[in-house]
């Protein structure tokens, strides 16, 4: 700070004031959100139910200690019993180990997928609503154009021309179709933030526009952005194990709930329980993510409170 | 127009009226709103009535309770939460707080009508000021869409909206904000009610706007004999029109009498604050006194007379006993305050005004 | 309301080139060797191979590639398949099918989903509302692939009210599989409606409707409704391309020969250029339905008419 005021002689007790008021507001409005969050039941619940697939994502010895990929064909098509709780798969894998192990790739992808496309958001976005004019026209038809383009229909088009696909591939086709919604979502919240007095009376100050967004606008904007980017990850979810079904997801021997799907759809009569663990645990992942979205945005809305 | 023939008007719903009654009277009044939080006493036993030709004036400030006392008389309170506890609303002497829901609609809007405060958020944004107006027709009297579209332009004409017959088809959005009051109007009259109610009807409007609005609502009044219950915080409004004003404050009135004698010598503290409040073109003043403290709590509303906390003259019984409206000199002039003639004795001594 | 059409016709068209010129240049120019990439792993003989440069203009400069390409999809030529045969001919076979799933899944979500929300938004906080705001949020939360498979278990297999897979009994085998593919657009449409219908009835509007005299059935249904619906056209609009995503899904476990089941198989036997015809003329359906429901947007709020 005070070496911005050496250079140009900002006045600096004002603009800080400003920035307080704006940090006040903000962490009001956060503060308020958690004490209103940490009553509500779906939402600590939601979180206890991400904390666990996360902790499994990223030590899954923690649940089992099998080895996912020790399949000895002898041990078939079991259904669930105490040595095989979810019971083996057509090689003979232990499918809880696997159903464990395959929430690895769904939360990567998941935050991957959810981190990259909010960047590109968020920067695009704030300069498109904070700019405005010509440079807003130009990235609002950009985004149109790849907004017009449905997320699986685009993915089975660009996946279906990849030899290898990996979390990477698979990854990067989900961020390249997903960030428009995002944008959209960023600059409305911008704009709407833009025309408040608080940023007014920044910019009277003399806050350089950088620091205006970053100070002021993003931090009052982020709540709707917040509830969104929690929901992606879900959806993201789903569609990664959507693509995976489909045969343009990830490729065995990856261990993913999709492909655990896509293998046993040709079983489902004979040995259910093939369908039906990978499911359980994708479905309670998607809706953990879904239910803490939709509590963030209860308690993130003032209007709503 | 057609008008409503004489023998139907002694009817309401159905029942008949009975002779020599008050237009609209409504007694010792009560509406709670049954929230999460709490329950929010609104109108705590309101009083008053308005004759034919009558203009009377409801005065508060926001929160106590004048639109809600109205709402309960048209029957348009949301329930659940809100609820009208006690009381008894008459229409020409004919209760309709008892009524089935199905007759107390032939009485709104068709013989009690009202207007609101936005009228471009109370029009319905997605249809033509015509079929709204219309609606009144089609609804009440089963008029064809022509028929109720011909009537909309002879409304819109006699509200003296101009080119009627061109903007019939428009919608709210394209007028500007005292033309969209006159579409309010105009509906309101619709089936020539008995009674208008008015919930501050030109409180969103331009100073010259509300003028004409006010006339118009008097020229109307003047034609159609109707009686008009005009709600509002503006002291101005209520000397130019009102015939009689009903001072509210916490959901019950604390004064009520002929314009010019609460006008000229109010009866209650909190009267006189408000007066004391307004800038006023006939008396000189060095300075507005705003009166002191913030409006009650409706979920917590003082013991004794509401006003206390607030009342510069308050004494222990003040915060004790709730004081009943006890009649003064003057024709139909009630105040409710212990210390009526102490206060208005130590105003006039004191000549702060006047 | 001329004006506001025109202008949407314009936006249209830069949009529409640009999504296809991206989906263009996802499949032909990135790939390097695009005839490579579309016939996967697969044996090429040099016939095929030339026929396919040919066929696609591969030899001549990218502009003009897709310059070609474009005015083909607007002939109805969406490339052929590596027998030589033309995708439109396989489409003119499947778009039948799935047209009769997606007339039905439409009709479900929005009949359905319109009713539940009104059932939940007159009532709000009442039993009726709360099954519906959380039977909505577990469905939306449940993949549409495992949604289907447990409707497939459960109502084919275990209760055989429906047949389990296939097309043989007419209308009705499209039923269920319809039912699962409008079932997630059918909770988010129940939610949306049940939220606009609340916050509208809120409204001034509204109780100046019921101050008017009229009754209750009139004022919700006339007065709230058509407001209420506005939300629900533009998610309809956007929720084209997740029904096209869940058709594909959807005809692949029911086993439905139509052109979403034609994409997977597109995909299984690498025919690269069956997968991009497809898609392509869906995301053409997509976009062209976007401009429809602009209209119908425009219709219902007279507000934006004249923006």
């Amino acid at each position: 700070m005070s070496d911005r005021v050496a250079i140009t002689g900002d006045i600096e007790l004002p603009d800080e004031h400003v920035d307080e008021a704006t940090e006040d507001r903000v962490a009001s409005l956060w503060g308020d959100a958690w004490r209103a969050l940490i009553r509500k039941p779906i939402f600590v619940i939601s979180a206890l139910l991400i904390l666990i697939m996360m902790v499994m994502a990223v030590f899954p010895g923690l649940f089992t200690s099998k080895d996912p990929r020790s399949c000895p064909l002898s041990e078939a098509l079991q259904t669930p019993s105490a040595e095989h709780w979810f019971g083996t798969d057509v090689q003979g894998c232990d499918y809880y180990a696997r159903t464990i192990y395959g929430a690895r790739v769904s939360i990567t992808i998941g935050l991957i997928v959810t981190t990259f496309a909010l960047t590109i958001a968020l920067v695009g976005g704030s300069i498109s609503g904070y700019y405005g004019g010509i440079v807003d026209t130009l990235i609002a038809r950009v985004t149109d154009m790849w907004f017009a383009i449905p997320t699986i229909l685009g993915g089975i088009v660009i996946l279906a021309l990849f030899q290898n696909r990996g979390v990477a591939q698979v990854s990067l086709v989900l961020i390249v179709l997903g960030w428009p919604t995002m944008l959209r979502l960023v600059r409305s919240s911008v704009i709407s933030v833009k025309e408040t007095e608080y940023v007014d009376s920044a910019r009277a100050l003399g806050a350089t526009d950088f620091r205006i967004i970053t100070r002021h606008i993003l931090p009052n904007s982020l709540a709707p952005v917040i509830v969104y980017a929690t929901i992606t990850v879900g959806v993201v979810i789903a569609a990664e194990a959507a693509l995976s079904f489909l045969n343009v997801g990830l490729q065995l021997p990856a261990i993913s709930w999709g492909l655990m799907i896509s293998t046993a759809q040709n079983r489902i009569l004979t040995s259910p329980h093939l369908l039906f663990f990978p499911g359980a645990v994708l479905s309670i992942t998607v809706f953990s993510f879904i239910l803490m979205g939709d509590a963030l945005r209860d308690a993130l809305d003032p209007k709503l409170r | 127009m057609t008008q409503v023939p004489l023998q139907t008007r002694d009817l309401v719903a159905g029942k008949p009226a009975v002779p020599g009654a008050p237009l609209l009277s409504v007694e010792n009044i009560h509406v709670e709103f049954r929230l999460d939080f709490g329950t929010v006493k609104a109108v705590n036993g309101l009083t008053y009535h308005v004759n034919e030709r009558e203009t009377v004036a409801i005065l508060g400030e926001s929160g106590s309770g004048k639109s809600v006392s109205a709402q309960a008389v048209m029957g348009i309170i949301d329930s659940p939460p809100g609820f009208v506890t006690d009381g008894s609303v008459k229409f020409r002497g004919v209760e309709l707080l008892t009524m089935a829901e199905k007759e107390r609609r032939q009485v709104r809007g068709e013989r009690i009508a009202m207007i609101f405060q936005d009228a471009l958020t109370a029009l319905n944004p997605v249809f033509t000021v015509g079929w709204q107006i219309g609606e009144m027709f089609r609804e009440h009297h089963g008029s064809t869409k022509k028929e109720g579209l011909d009537a909309a332009v002879e409304l819109m004409d006699r509200v003296k909206i101009p080119l009627a017959r061109d903007r019939v088809n428009s919608y709210p959005h394209e007028f500007s904000g005292g033309m969209r009051q006159r579409v309010m109007i105009a509906m309101a009259l619709a089936l020539d009610p008995d009674v208008l109610i008015a919930d501050e009807p030109t409180t969103a409007l331009d100073v010259t706007v509300q003028a004409q609005i006010m006339q118009l609502l008097s020229d109307l009044q003047e034609e159609t004999g109707m009686g008009l219950i005009l709600i509002t915080h503006d002291l101005g409004v209520v000397a130019e029109v009102a015939d009689r004003v009903v001072v509210m404050y916490a959901g019950d009135s604390v004064e009520k009498g002929e314009i010019s004698d609460v006008y000229h010598n109010p009866a209650h503290p909190y009267t006189m604050g408000l007066m004391d409040s307004m800038p006023r073109h006939d008396v000189q003043k060095d300075r507005l006194n705003p009166i002191k403290g913030s409006p009650p709590d409706l979920m917590a509303i003082p013991a004794g007379c509401a006003f206390n906390p607030r009342c510069p003259y308050a004494q222990d019984i003040c915060r004790v006993e709730k004081p009943h409206l006890h009649e003064l000199g003057e024709a139909g002039r009630v105040s409710a305050c212990h210390f009526v003639e102490e206060v208005r004795d130590a105003r006039n001594r004191s000549g702060s005004r006047l | 309301m001329g004006r506001y059409l025109t202008r949407r016709v314009l936006q249209f068209i830069p949009v529409f080139l640009g999504a296809t010129l991206l989906i263009f240049i996802m499949v032909w120019i990135i790939p390097g060797d695009p005839i490579r990439a579309l016939a996967g792993d697969r044996a090429m003989p040099e016939s095929v191979r030339a026929a396919l440069t040919e066929e696609y203009n591969l030899d001549k400069p990218a502009w003009q590639q897709y310059w070609l390409y474009i005015s083909g999809v607007f002939q109805g030529d969406f490339g052929t398949d590596f027998r030589g045969r033309p995708v439109s001919e396989l489409m003119g076979q499947r778009i039948p099918i799935t047209a009769r799933l997606a007339i039905l899944a439409f009709g479900f979500e929005v009949i359905i989903g319109i009713a539940a929300g009104i059932v939940a938004g007159v009532r709000k906080g009442n039993y009726l509302d709360n099954l519906v705001l959380t039977s909505t949020l577990v469905v939306i939360a449940i993949p549409i692939f495992v949604l289907g498979f447990l409707a497939q278990l459960l109502l084919g297999v275990q209760f055989p009210i429906f047949p389990v897979a296939g097309i043989r009994e007419g209308w009705f085998s499209y039923l269920l599989p319809a039912l699962v593919l409008g079932s997630v657009s059918l909770a988010y449409i129940a939610r949306l409606t049940r939220a606009a219908l609340v916050e509208n009835l809120r409204a001034d509007y509204v109780r100046t409707a019921t101050s008017k005299g009229l009754s209750r059935l009139r004022v919700v249904g006339v007065h709230t409704l058509r407001n209420s619906m506005i939300p629900v056209v533009t998610f309809l609009a956007i929720d084209l391309g997740a029904l096209m995503g869940g058709a594909i899904i959807t005809e692949t476990i029911f086993n439905i020969p139509g052109i979403g089941r034609a994409v997977f198989e597109g995909v299984q036997r690498q025919e690269g250029t069956v997968v991009v015809g497809i898609v392509t003329f869906l995301v053409f359906i997509y976009l062209i339905a976007n401009l429809v429901v602009d209209v119908l947007y425009a219709v219902l709020d007279p507000r934006i008419r004249y923006e």
